[in-house]
C-alpha cells in the first residue's frame, strides 16, 4: 500500500461501530456456480420502482435471457428468463421483502437444456450515449448492492447535472457478507472494464473505489486491475468501521464531498455504484447478458457456507444446501446483514436481486436481546451514530407519538443502520421505533394530503353552488326588471336602470371577494403542506433508498440514490 | 419482519453500574486508611436502605423488582451519597440522606432513567440545609487526631453516638480544610500561614488528598473502560482551575490556587462520578462542556463566597435544572445539514 492509501485510513467516519466480521468463514473457497434448479420462481418486481408488465403466459416456452416482463414507467426494471424452460403459472408468490407480502412472480419449469436467446453484446465505445441507455433500461441491472435501484435511471443525468466523480462502492461493510470481496479477487479485471463504460456514460473525471482495510487481496487485486483502466480509476483503502459502506458515508470518506442531506449526490456532482452493479454492465454490453443471476453468498450456521452465482428465482433452500446444508440449531434466514438485514418468511423464497447475502441464524450467533430497560441517557447511541442524530432524544419522541419533535430533530436524516441499537446499555430496539415513527409519519402525512385535497373540492363546490345560486338570482331580478320596463314604458327610469346596475356590480364584486377568499384559504391550506410533506416523502424514500431499506416500492419512485 | 440489527454489543445497565461500584473501592481503601473503617458501616447502612426502599418502591409502583434491583444504579447511588457524607454520621443521617435520594429523588420521579436530579445529590443537599452543623464537621484523619478512636469505637460512634471514656467530640473532629479556609480568611488571616497548618497537606487536606487522588485513579477507570467520556471531567477540572487561578492571580494571599481547589472538597468525586450520572446530565459533547464547566465556576464561587463550604451539590443541582435546555440547544451538527 502505498503512502496515500495508508494516509487515508486516518480518515474515518464519525460514530458507527465494528462488530466481529465474520468474513473469513465464506472466503475459503472461490465462487461456485449453483446447479440449475428445476422450478424457478422468478417475482417481476425484484428491484425499486413500478411492477413491469409481463410479456409472457403460462404454456410460453421460453429461451434464457429472453425479456419476461419489460419496465413500466421512469423507475421500473425488466425481468428476464433465467434459464430455459416453460412458463408453467403467473401468480403471486411469498417474496424475500422486509414488507413480508406476497407479490407477482413468474413460475418457470426448467427444462435443462440452458438454451440462450441470441446474444447482442454493444460495442458501448461506438455508440452514443442515448442508445446505451435505452439499451440498458432492457438489461434488468439493478443496483446489487441491497437497494436494487434500476440502475439505468441512475445513468440518465440528463445532462442537467455534472458528475465528476464516480464512486464504486466496494466497501462492504456489513458483518458476514463477502460476495462483493470475492468478486473483486476473482474478476477484478471485468470490474475495472465496467467502470470504464459507466464512468464513461456519467462523463465522470474519475473513479475511486472505496474498500474497507479488512479485504486486502481484494483491494490488491483492484489496484492491480485499475492499472490496466483507460481513464483515471484508483483504490482507496478506508478503515473498517460500519457503515461505511452507506453511499453518503462513503462518498464523504473517500472524495471529501458531504452530500448535503436535502440534495443527491449528483448535485454535487458525484455518483455511486456498487462493484457487483459495474460488472453487470460490462457484462451486458460485453456479451450481451441480461441481469439473470448473481453472487449470493451464503453463510452463519451452515456447515460450508461459501459465495454461489446463483439465478434469480432460484429458492434459498438450494443455496443452503449447496452450502453442506443448516446446521440443526438454526432458527431462521436472514437476507442481508445482520445489521440491516430481515428474517425471511421461510428458506423456499427465491432469491432475487437484491440477495446479496443469506445468513442462516441460530440463537447461539444471534440471541434474542434481552428484557429492555429504560433509557440512562448514557448517549453511547449518540456517539454511535454516524449521522450525528440523537438516538436517545428520537427514541423518547417516538415512544411519546411527538411525531413533530421527532421530525425536527432531523428522524428522516436517519439511515436505520442500527449503530445506536447495537450498543444502548439498555437493550432498546431503537431501530424498530424510528422504522414506526416514520411509518406513523408518512400515513399521518398522506392522510393530511388526502383531507386536505378533499377540502379543496368541497370548498369548490360550495363556491359553485353559491355562484349558482346567484346568477339564478341575477336573472330573476333582470326578468323582474325587463317586464317592469315593459309594463311602464313611459317612464323610462334611469335611476331604476342605474340602481340595478349598481346591485350588480356589487354582487359580482362580493362573488369576486369570496372567489379570492377560497383561492386564498385554499392555497394556505394545500401549499404549505403537501409540498413541504412531498418534499420529505421524497426524502425518506431516497434515504431509504440508500440504504436498501425499501418497504414499499410505490415509496420510492422518487428516491435516486441506492446504498451500492 | 425487520428487526434488525440482530446484533448488539453493549454492556448491560448492571455491569456498567458495578463498573462504577468498582471505580470507587480505591477511594473507599483510602477513606478507611485515612479516617479508620467508620466509612464501611456508613456504606453498609446507605446501601441497606437503598435496596430495601428501591424493593419497596417497585413493589407499591407494580414494576418487576428483580430487575430493576439488580441494575444496580440505586447501589451506586447509595456509594456517591455515603462518600459525601462525614465518614463518621451518625446512622439516622444515612438512613434519612439515602432514603430521600432513592424515594423522592428517583423513584416518585418513575425510577431508572427518569430523574432529573441527581439523586445522590438531592439526598446530600437535603441533610447538607437540615443538619449543617453534623454535615460540617468530619472527623480528623487518624493521624491528627487527638483521640484515636478504633473501628469499634466508631461503630458505636455511628450507632449511639457514644464515645469512649475521657473522648470529647471535637477530639475526634476537624473542620473541613475548606470549611476551616473560609473561616480562617474571615479573620483576615494571610492565606500562606493558614495553609501550612497541619490540616493542610502537599495540595489539599491532609489525608483526605489521599482519598482525593483515589477518586482519580477511579476516574481513570472509568474512561479507559469508555463508561465516561472526556468531556465532563475535563471540562469540571479546567473550569474550576482556571477560575481559581485568575482569583489566585489577582491576590495570591487571599486565594488559594488551583490545585488545592482540584483536591479539595468533593471536586474529583464531581468530576468523575457525579457530574458523570448520565440520567441527570446533557447528552451531547458541546452540552457536557457548558455543564461540566457551568457547575465548575459556580462550585467555585460557592466555595468563596457562599455560605456552604463546598458547592459540588448546589451547583449540581441547580445545572441539572438546565439539562434540557443545554441539551436543546447545543444540538450536533448532523451528517449532510450545514448547521
Ligand atoms: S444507548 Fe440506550 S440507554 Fe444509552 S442513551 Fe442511547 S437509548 Fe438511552
Ligand atoms: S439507526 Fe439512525 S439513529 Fe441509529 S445510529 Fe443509525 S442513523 Fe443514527
Amino acid at each position: 500500500m502505498n503512502a496515500l492509501t495508508s494516509l487515508m485510513n486516518l480518515v474515518k467516519i464519525q460514530g458507527g461501530v465494528h462488530p466481529p466480521e465474520h468474513k473469513q468463514e465464506s472466503t475459503l473457497r472461490p465462487i461456485v456456480a449453483l446447479p440449475l434448479p428445476k422450478e424457478l420462481v422468478i417475482p417481476v418486481r425484484q428491484h425499486v420502482g413500478n411492477l413491469p408488465k409481463v410479456l409472457v403466459k403460462p404454456g410460453d416456452r421460453v429461451l434464457k435471457g429472453q425479456l419476461l416482463a419489460e419496465p413500466e414507467g421512469n423507475i421500473s426494471a425488466a425481468i428476464h428468463a433465467p434459464t430455459s424452460g416453460v412458463v408453467r403459472a403467473i401468480e403471486e408468490s411469498m417474496i424475500p421483502h422486509p414488507s413480508g407480502l406476497p407479490d407477482v412472480c413468474v413460475i418457470l419449469d426448467a427444462d435443462g437444456k440452458e438454451e440462450w436467446v441470441p446474444h447482442q453484446p454493444i460495442s458501448w465505445k461506438d455508440a452514443n450515449k442515448s442508445d446505451l441507455l435505452s439499451a440498458l433500461r432492457k438489461s434488468g441491472i439493478v443496483g446489487l448492492g441491497g437497494a436494487a435501484f434500476p440502475t439505468q435511471v441512475k445513468l440518465s443525468t440528463g445532462g442537467r447535472t455534472l458528475v465528476h466523480t464516480l464512486v464504486i462502492n466496494a466497501a462492504e461493510c456489513e458483518p458476514y457478507i463477502t460476495c462483493d470481496d470475492m468478486l473483486m479477487r476473482e474478476r477484478a479485471m471485468d470490474i475495472v472494464r465496467g467502470i470504464e463504460i459507466v464512468q464513461s456514460l456519467l462523463g465522470a473525471e474519475r473513479t475511486i473505489i472505496g474498500i474497507e482495510d479488512n479485504k486486502p487481496e481484494a483491494a490488491e487485486a483492484m489496484r492491480l486491475a485499475s492499472e490496466s483502466a483507460s481513464g483515471d480509476v484508483k483504490v482507496k483503502v478506508v478503515p473498517t468501521q460500519y457503515p461505511s459502506g452507506d453511499a453518503r458515508q462513503l462518498i464523504r470518506l473517500v472524495s471529501g464531498i458531504e452530500v448535503p442531506a436535502d440534495k443527491r449526490s449528483t448535485e454535487v456532482g458525484v455518483q455511486c455504484f456498487n462493484v457487483a452493479t459495474v460488472l453487470a454492465v460490462y457484462r451486458f454490453f460485453e456479451f450481451g447478458e441480461p441481469s439473470i443471476s448473481r453472487i449470493v453468498t451464503i453463510t452463519g450456521n451452515v456447515r460450508s457456507p461459501g459465495n454461489f452465482e446463483v439465478l434469480f428465482g432460484t429458492p434459498v433452500r438450494l443455496l443452503v444446501e449447496a452450502a453442506g446444508g443448516a446446521l440443526p440449531d438454526t432458527n431462521e434466514y436472514i437476507m442481508g446483514g445482520p445489521m440491516m438485514g430481515f428474517s425471511l418468511p421461510s428458506e423456499t423464497v427465491p432469491v432475487t436481486k437484491a440477495a446479496n447475502c443469506i445468513i442462516a441464524s441460530a440463537p447461539n450467533l444471534f440471541p434474542p436481546a434481552p428484557q429492555a430497560m429504560p433509557c440512562i441517557r448514557c448517549a453511547r447511541c449518540a456517539d454511535a451514530c454516524p449521522v450525528r442524530l440523537q438516538p436517545q432524544e428520537l427514541y423518547w419522541f417516538a415512544k411519546s407519538d411527538n411525531f413533530e419533535k421527532a421530525r425536527e430533530y432531523n428522524l428522516f436524516d436517519c439511515i436505520e443502520c442500527g449503530c445506536c441499537s447495537y450498543v444502548c446499555p439498555s437493550n432498546i430496539p431503537l431501530v424498530q421505533y424510528y422504522r414506526y415513527a416514520k411509518s406513523e409519519i408518512i400515513a399521518q402525512d398522506r392522510a393530511q394530503q388526502a383531507a386536505d385535497l378533499a377540502r379543496e373540492r368541497n370548498e369548490f363546490r360550495l363556491l359553485r353552488i353559491e355562484r349558482e345560486k346567484q346568477e339564478r338570482a341575477q336573472k330573476h331580478a333582470q326578468k323582474a326588471a325587463g317586464a317592469k320596463q315593459e309594463a311602464s314604458k313611459s317612464e323610462a327610469s334611469d335611476a331604476h336602470g342605474d340602481a340595478e346596475a349598481a346591485k350588480k356590480a356589487a354582487i359580482a364584486a362580493a362573488i369576486e371577494r369570496a372567489k379570492a377568499q377560497k383561492a386564498t384559504t385554499v392555497v394556505k391550506n394545500t401549499d404549505d403542506p403537501s409540498d413541504k410533506l412531498k418534499s420529505e416523502i421524497e426524502e425518506i424514500d431516497k434515504r431509504r433508498a440508500d440504504l436498501g431499506l425499501v418497504e414499499n416500492a410505490e415509496l420510492s419512485q422518487s428516491g435516486t440514490q441506492e446504498k451500492e | 419482519m425487520t428487526r434488525s440489527p440482530y446484533l448488539t454489543n453493549a454492556p448491560s445497565v448492571s455491569v456498567i453500574m458495578l463498573k462504577v461500584v468498582l471505580a470507587l473501592i480505591p477511594a473507599i481503601f483510602a477513606y478507611v486508611w485515612v479516617f479508620g473503617g467508620g466509612i464501611l458501616v456508613v456504606l453498609s447502612i446507605a446501601t441497606f436502605v437503598a435496596l430495601t426502599s428501591e424493593a419497596l418502591m417497585l413493589k407499591l409502583r407494580n414494576r418487576p423488582v428483580l430487575p430493576f434491583l439488580m441494575d444496580g444504579s440505586a447501589l451506586v447511588t447509595a456509594w456517591l451519597l455515603a462518600l459525601s457524607l462525614p465518614p463518621l454520621a451518625p446512622w439516622w443521617l444515612v438512613v434519612v440522606g439515602t432514603f430521600f435520594a432513592i424515594v423522592i429523588a428517583k423513584q416518585l420521579y418513575g425510577g431508572l432513567g427518569y430523574n432529573p436530579f441527581n439523586p445522590a445529590m438531592v439526598g446530600y443537599a437535603v441533610l447538607l440545609i437540615s443538619f449543617p452543623s453534623i454535615m460540617t464537621h468530619w472527623p480528623a484523619p487518624l493521624d491528627l487526631a487527638k483521640a484515636q478512636l478504633g473501628f469499634a469505637d466508631q461503630f458505636h460512634y455511628i450507632f449511639g453516638g457514644l464515645l469512649p471514656d475521657g473522648v470529647k467530640v471535637d477530639g475526634i473532629t476537624q473542620a473541613t480544610p475548606l470549611d476551616y479556609l473560609k473561616t480562617q480568611l474571615g479573620l483576615h488571616r494571610d492565606l500562606q500561614d493558614i495553609t501550612h497548618e497541619s490540616i493542610y497537606g502537599k495540595f489539599g487536606g491532609h489525608g483526605a488528598e489521599l482519598v482525593t487522588f483515589a477518586y482519580l485513579l477511579g476516574g481513570i477507570y472509568l474512561l479507559q473502560q469508555k463508561l465516561i467520556t472526556w468531556h465532563l471531567p475535563v471540562a469540571f477540572l479546567a473550569s474550576l482551575a482556571i477560575f481559581s487561578e485568575i482569583f489566585y492571580l489577582v491576590n495570591p494571599e487571599h486565594f488559594a490556587n488551583p490545585l488545592f481547589h482540584m483536591f479539595t472538597g468533593a471536586s474529583m468525586l464531581a468530576a468523575f462520578f457525579i457530574i458523570t450520572d448520565p440520567v441527570s446530565g446533557p447528552t451531547t459533547p458541546k452540552g457536557k462542556l457548558i455543564f461540566a464547566g457551568g457547575i465548575g465556576i459556580l462550585t467555585y464561587l460557592i466555595r468563596v463566597y457562599g455560605g456552604y463550604p463546598d458547592g459540588v451539590a448546589f451547583s449540581v443541582l441547580l445545572f441539572n435544572i438546565g439539562v434540557p435546555l443545554i441539551d436543546a440547544y447545543t444540538q450536533p451538527r448532523v451528517f449532510g445539514h450545514t448547521k
